[in-house]
């Protein structure tokens, strides 16, 4: 049970990493800030156009948020599956012996 | 004297507290002029074409593997979608190709980041297609070596597993968003300056941003990590991770 205990301990800190700054910076929206990337390009070289977009973009915010979820629990799905998969091997293993 | 490091503190504070939306992910469609476009590209294609191979002959060696090598994408997956806040007021995104690269190989990895950032240009317009080879070579190709080279090199110097993990993941996702600046500032040189002074300005906010996020990266890896070591010890010995007989299971404390 020690790496159970380990990664509980290990992902409580990673919750706070991403907690701390909520409270460290107050007045910000923590935009993804694409939009900043330009902002910094076309201060650099005001003349630049951005020669190709998208062939397709997600309608809006609510749409993007979907298909993130979609990514994440995709690849989440696919863990939990082998997780349970290999703890089940390893019990059947050891009810054998 | 003073004034100078009165002032450096001041700045840093700045840096710090000014809430600051910064660029932290990958390169958006359309922002790489279109030489630029096709340099990376072309760099990245043959370690990719290489990377596929590699995975084709590893599967083919050891077919058990295929259900971990799709754990390794899988992680890459939930980790690029998750955008964590950070101190600079801004979000970023881990990558999770350090997990991958440790346990396949640099290159191999390469192919599944490739996937996962395809994915995102396409239905996410979030990054693109035409930058796809930038942030190919920088998460992919960079942020792979980095943290395979990383996680080697510690392992020789005789850190315990789970640090050598945490290290590895870690640096590898900081020196994506190093690349990615200076991919960004070779493409736009500031006028006074140069392609420097571009590169401190992109870098000067993403360090920041990226600090707190490459410690993420490196912790969630540790504890996927520690699974495996339990309940995979023998994939990991088949990868040449472990040792026969190196059991890292309960004693790796990370």
């Amino acid at each position: 049970m020690t790496i159970m205990r380990n990664n509980i301990i290990l992902l409580l800190l990673v919750a706070l990493l991403a907690v701390f700054p909520l409270y460290l910076v107050k007045d910000s929206e923590f935009g993804g800030a694409d939009g900043a990337a330009e902002e910094m390009i076309t201060e650099i070289n005001p003349e630049y156009e951005p020669w190709f977009s998208s062939f397709w973009e997600p309608p809006g915010g609510e749409t993007e948020s979907l298909l993130f979820a979609l990514q994440a629990a995709l690849g989440a799905g696919f863990i939990g599956y082998y997780v349970g998969y290999k703890r089940g091997q390893a019990k059947e293993k050891e009810n054998k012996e | 004297m003073f004034n100078k490091k009165l002032y450096s503190i001041w700045a840093l504070l700045i840096l710090f507290l000014v809430p600051e939306s910064a660029f932290a992910m990958h390169i958006m469609e359309g922002f790489l002029p279109y030489k630029w476009a096709a340099f990376w590209a072309l760099i990245s294609l043959p370690v990719v074409v290489y990377g596929v191979v590699s995975i084709s002959k590893k599967m083919k060696e050891n077919p058990e593997l295929k259900l971990l090598l799709g754990v390794a994408g899988a992680f890459a997956f939930v980790l690029s979608a998750l955008k964590i806040p950070s101190v600079t007021g801004s979000s970023s995104h881990p990558t999770g190709v350090g997990l991958g690269a440790i346990l396949f190989g640099p290159a191999a990895m390469s192919v599944l980041g490739m996937i996962v950032l395809l994915f995102q240009a396409i239905l996410l317009a979030h990054g693109g297609i035409t930058t796809l080879g930038a942030n190919v070579f920088s998460m992919a190709i960079v942020g792979t070596f980095v943290a395979y080279g990383t996680y080697k090199f510690a392992k020789k110097a005789g850190i315990s597993n789970g640090i050598a993990v945490f290290l590895a993941a870690a640096f590898g996702n900081l020196m994506t968003y190093v690349t990615t600046s200076f991919q960004l500032a070779l493409a736009f040189p500031a006028e006074v300056g140069g392609v420097m002074a571009s590169a401190v300005k992109f870098l000067t906010i993403f360090a920041v941003t990226q600090i707190p996020l490459a410690i993420s990266e490196g912790l969630l890896t540790v504890v996927i990590f520690n699974f495996l070591s339990k309940y995979s010890s023998q994939e990991l010995i088949t990868l040449n991770i472990f040792k026969k007989g190196e059991v890292l299971g309960d004693d790796n404390h990370a």
